[in-house]
C-alpha cells in the first residue's frame, strides 16, 4: 500500500517570539521548494492567512505573553492534529519570560504615562508562560532557534511517517 | 546588628580561603546579611575572584545577599512540622507582626520565611530565629516570640526555655547504653596498634550509617593505602535528610564517643587532622562541641602525641554548614569544607583517594564513628554478634510523625517496620517514609520488611503517616524540598525538580490530568537515570513510590478533562485589567 498522496497541511505562528524560529525555517534554503511539494501551508506569516483551518501539523514559535497569544494557541490546538513547540520561548518562555521577575502593573505604568485601554489591545498576562502550560503539546523542538537542519529533520521525519528524532549533531553534541 | 571587623575576621581565619564559608557565617551573624561590599572586601583580601565569593554567598540558604529582617525567622518546613500545625503558627506570627510570608517588614525589623527541616521533628513544629532553634511551637510560644521581637530584645536575652532542645531517647542498645569514658577507645587502639585496629573494624562488618552502607573498614583501609602526603578524617554531621535527628542526640550526649571514633580513625589511617562538618541548623551544638574539643586538648586526647603516644598528633576543627541539604553528600561536603559551593564532585575518584584538598579522606557519619569507637574497645566479633549477617550492629532511628512517642530508638539491625511502629506507639499507620524524602515509602503490605541494608536500607529517618493524612500532601512537601535544595549543577536535577514540583502542585490543586501524571513519571525516571549525584537520582523517588503504591491518592485529585491549563488564565489577566481599568469581553479568558 502506498502512502497517501495528499499534501500535508501545515500551519505556523509566532506568539511571544522574535520570528527567529521562522527565519531558521527559511534557512533550509532551497530545500523549501522540496518542502512545498510535500506540504501546503495554511495559516502562517508566510501566507498571511488569518485563521487556521484543519491541519495535520502546527508549528508554534514563542511563549504566551498576552490574551491574544492564548486565543491563537487555542485555535491551533483545535485545528492541528499535531502541535509542536518550536524553540526556547515556546518550550520554556524564553527571553520574554525575563519579565516574570517584574510586576506587570509596574511595567505598564512605568512605560506609559496613561496605560492604553483600547479593547483592541490584548491584555498582557501577569507572567509569560510556555505553551504547554495552556494546551497539550505533542513535540518540542528545542533551540534558540532550532537549527534549520533540525527543523528539516523534524519535518522530513514527520512527513515520512517516522517518529521525529533529532539525535546527534542536532540536539546533543558531546 | 553590628558591623563586622573584617580585618579581625580575616586574621582569626588566617586569611585561609578554605574557611570562606565560616567567614561568611560570621558576617551573616553579625550584620544580618552579606552585602556586596563585604563580598568585594573578602574576595580582595583572600585573592579570590569576586564571582567565587558571591557564588558561595548565593549558594547557602542561610546566607542572605539582600537584607533580611534584623530578626530573621525561618520556620522549619518539613512534612512533620506541617503535620503538627506549622502553617497556622507561621500565619499567626505573620499576623501578629504585620509581615507577609517571605517578606521583610517595612521597618526592617523582622522577616518570616521557611527553611528545610531543622532536625527537631520529635519536638516540632520548629523555627530558627537568627540561626537559633526553637522547638515545640504553640500559639503561646509564638505570641511570646512576637513580643520579644517587638520589644527588640536581643535573641540571647530571650527566655532560655524557648531554646531548650530535648534529647528524647526511648530505647537504648549497644551505642546509647555505652558507658565508655573519653579516650577509652583510643587507649584500646594504641594497645592494639593501627593495623590490628583496622582488622577489628573489618571483622565487625560495620557499614556506614549515612545510608549507602559502604563497609567502614574498607573505607578506612582504602584511605590508609592511598598515596598522599597527608590524610583527613571528616565527621559528617550535616544530617540534612528531613526526618533525621539522631546525630543531634549523639552529638549532644555522646560527643566524646564521636571524637574518640574520629581520633581512632586518624590513628588507624595515619591522619593528623579531622573536621566535624556540623549542619548550620545545629548552631546550639557549636559551643558544647568547642568546649569538648578544648577539654580534650587539655586532657591530651587531642594535640601533639595524643595520650603520650609518640608521633601521633591529631587535631579536630569544627566547621558549620549554612543551610544546604546537598552538603550531606560526602564530596559536596568536602567542597564546602574547602570554602566552596557545595556541588558534588564527579566520582570516581572517591574521597578515600582524592578528598579534602585532594588528599585521602575518610568521611563517616556520626553514628558510624561512634560504632567504630565501640568496636575498637569491644572487638569486631562482639559487634558482629548483633544485627543481621549482612548488617551487623545496631541502628539509631529517628522516629517522628503520627505516633505516641516520637524520639530516638536504638535497635539491632533487621528490626521490622511493624516492630518499630509498635515500639513508638503508632496505631493505624497508613504509610512510613523510611530514610527521609530520598528514601522509601512503605505501605502496610510492607510493614513486615526489615530495616537493614539487605532489605530496606535507611539512614535513620522513620516518618509515620497516620490514616487521616493525605499522602499527596507529603509528596508536595518533598517536591518543594528537592526543588529548593537542588544545587543547580546538572540540568536533569535543576530543571527536573522544579518541573516535578510544578506538576505535583498542579495535581494537588486539582488542575492535573492523567496526562500530567504520565509526563511527571517520565520526567521522574529521566531525573533518576541522568542526574549527576544521588540527590537527583532520589529526588523523584517519593512520587514514583506514591504512584506505585498509593495511586488512588493521585487519581482522586485529577480533573477528568484531557487537558487543563496549569494556571488560572483569567486571574493572570487581573493585574493588567487593574491598570487599564478594562473589564470588556476581550479582557477575560475562559479556562478551556
Amino acid at each position: 500500500m502506498s502512502a497517501p498522496k495528499r499534501k500535508l497541511k501545515v500551519a505556523t505562528t509566532s506568539l511571544a517570539g522574535c520570528f527567529g524560529c521562522h527565519m531558521s525555517l527559511l534557512d533550509i534554503d532551497e530545500r523549501i521548494l522540496k518542502l512545498l511539494e510535500l506540504v501546503e501551508l495554511d495559516r502562517s506569516p508566510l501566507t498571511d492567512i488569518k485563521h487556521c483551518g484543519p491541519c495535520d501539523l502546527g508549528l508554534v514559535e514563542g511563549g504566551l505573553c498576552n490574551a491574544e497569544n492564548v486565543h491563537v494557541l487555542r485555535e491551533f490546538r483545535k485545528q492541528c492534529k499535531v502541535l509542536v513547540a518550536v524553540g526556547a520561548c515556546a518550550i520554556n518562555g524564553g527571553l520574554p519570560a525575563q519579565r516574570n521577575h517584574l510586576d506587570v502593573r509596574e511595567c505598564l505604568t512605568s512605560v506609559y504615562r496613561t496605560v492604553p485601554n483600547d479593547p483592541e489591545l490584548p491584555l498582557p498576562l501577569d507572567h509569560v508562560h510556555p505553551i504547554n502550560d495552556v494546551v497539550r503539546i505533542d513535540y518540542s523542538l528545542p533551540g534558540c532557534p532550532p537549527p534549520a537542519d533540525a527543523l528539516w529533520q523534524f519535518l522530513t521525519d514527520f512527513i515520512a511517517g517516522r517518529t521525529p528524532s533529532l539525535g546527534h549533531g542536532l540536539i546533543h553534541y558531546d | 546588628m553590628q558591623a563586622v571587623d573584617v580585618k579581625g575576621l580575616l586574621e582569626r581565619h588566617r586569611h585561609d580561603p578554605t574557611r570562606l564559608v565560616q567567614m561568611l557565617r560570621e558576617v551573616q551573624a553579625a550584620e544580618g546579611w552579606i552585602s556586596p561590599t563585604r563580598i568585594t572586601e573578602l574576595a580582595g583580601a583572600l585573592g579570590l575572584p569576586r564571582a567565587r565569593v558571591e557564588g558561595v554567598a548565593g549558594f547557602y540558604a542561610f546566607f542572605a545577599t539582600t537584607p533580611v529582617g534584623a530578626y530573621r525567622v525561618l520556620f522549619s518546613d518539613n512534612i512533620t512540622d506541617r503535620m503538627l500545625g506549622s502553617v497556622a503558627l507561621r500565619e499567626r506570627l505573620c499576623a501578629k507582626l504585620g509581615v507577609g510570608p517571605g517578606e521583610v517588614r517595612a521597618d526592617a525589623r523582622v522577616s518570616v520565611a521557611v527553611t528545610s527541616c531543622t532536625g527537631l521533628c520529635d519536638q516540632g513544629p520548629a523555627l530558627l530565629v537568627n540561626g537559633h532553634a526553637i522547638g515545640r511551637l504553640t500559639d503561646a510560644r509564638i505570641d511570646l516570640i512576637a513580643r520579644c521581637i517587638e520589644a527588640q530584645a536581643p535573641v540571647e536575652a530571650w527566655p532560655p526555655e524557648l531554646f531548650r532542645i530535648d534529647d528524647v531517647i526511648h530505647r537504648k542498645d549497644l551505642i546509647l547504653s555505652s558507658s565508655l569514658r573519653p579516650g577509652e577507645a583510643l587507649r584500646a587502639a594504641f594497645a592494639r596498634g593501627a593495623d590490628a585496629t583496622l582488622e577489628e573494624l573489618l571483622r565487625s562488618g560495620l557499614r556506614g550509617r549515612g545510608g549507602a552502607g559502604f563497609t567502614t573498614g574498607e573505607k578506612w583501609r582504602a584511605a590508609k593505602l592511598a598515596p598522599g602526603p597527608t590524610r583527613f578524617v571528616v565527621c559528617n554531621a550535616d544530617e540534612g535528610e528531613p526526618g533525621t535527628f539522631k546525630d543531634r542526640v549523639l552529638l549532644s550526649r555522646y560527643l566524646d564517643l564521636v571524637l574518640d571514633g574520629m581520633t581512632v580513625c586518624g590513628f588507624a589511617i595515619g591522619a593528623q587532622k579531622g573536621f566535624i562538618y556540623l549542619r548550620g541548623e545545629y548552631l546550639f551544638l557549636q559551643a558544647p562541641i568547642e568546649a569538648a574539643l578544648a577539654a580534650r586538648r587539655k586532657a591530651h586526647l587531642l594535640g601533639r602525641d595524643v595520650l603520650g603516644h609518640r608521633g601521633f598528633d591529631f587535631e579536630v576543627e569544627l566547621h558549620l554548614g549554612a543551610g544546604s541539604y546537598v552538603c550531606g553528600e560526602e564530596s559536596a561536603l568536602i567542597e564546602s569544607l574547602e570554602g566552596k559551593r557545595g556541588i558534588p564532585r564527579s566520582r570516581p575518584p572517591y574521597p578515600v583517594t582524592h578528598g579534602y584538598l585532594g588528599q585521602p579522606t575518610v568521611v563517616n557519619n556520626v553514628e558510624t564513628l561512634v560504632a567504630a569507637a565501640l568496636v575498637t574497645v569491644n572487638g569486631g566479633a562482639w559487634f558482629a554478634k548483633h544485627g543481621t549477617a549482612k548488617s551487623p550492629g545496631t541502628r539509631v532511628h529517628s522516629v517522628s510523625g503520627d505516633c505516641a512517642r516520637p524520639g530516638v530508638y536504638e535497635f539491632p539491625m533487621g528490626l521490622t517496620v511493624q516492630e518499630l511502629l509498635d515500639a513508638c506507639g503508632a496505631k493505624n499507620a497508613q504509610a512510613v517514609q523510611v530514610s527521609g524524602p530520598s528514601g522509601t515509602l512503605l505501605g502496610p503490605a510492607e510493614f513486615r520488611r526489615k530495616l537493614a541494608f539487605e532489605d530496606v536500607a535507611t539512614a535513620g529517618a522513620f516518618t509515620i503517616f497516620g490514616e487521616t493524612r493525605d499522602l499527596l500532601d507529603v509528596s508536595v512537601n518533598f517536591a518543594h524540598f528537592f526543588a529548593h535544595e537542588s544545587c543547580g549543577f546538572c540540568t536533569p536535577c535543576r530543571v527536573g525538580t522544579t518541573l516535578l514540583k510544578k506538576s505535583i502542585d498542579a495535581i494537588a490543586a486539582e488542575r492535573g490530568t492523567r496526562r500530567d501524571v504520565k509526563v511527571a513519571l517520565r520526567l521522574a525516571v529521566l531525573m533518576r537515570d541522568t542526574s549527576h549525584c544521588a540527590l537527583g537520582h532520589t529526588a523523584c523517588a517519593h512520587f514514583l513510590a506514591l504512584h506505585e503504591k498509593f495511586k488512588p491518592t493521585i487519581d482522586r485529585r485529577l480533573s477528568s478533562l484531557e487537558f487543563l491549563p496549569t494556571f488560572d488564565l483569567d486571574e493572570a489577566l487581573a493585574p493588567a485589567r487593574e491598570v487599564t481599568g478594562r473589564d470588556d469581553g476581550q479582557a477575560h479568558l475562559e479556562d478551556t
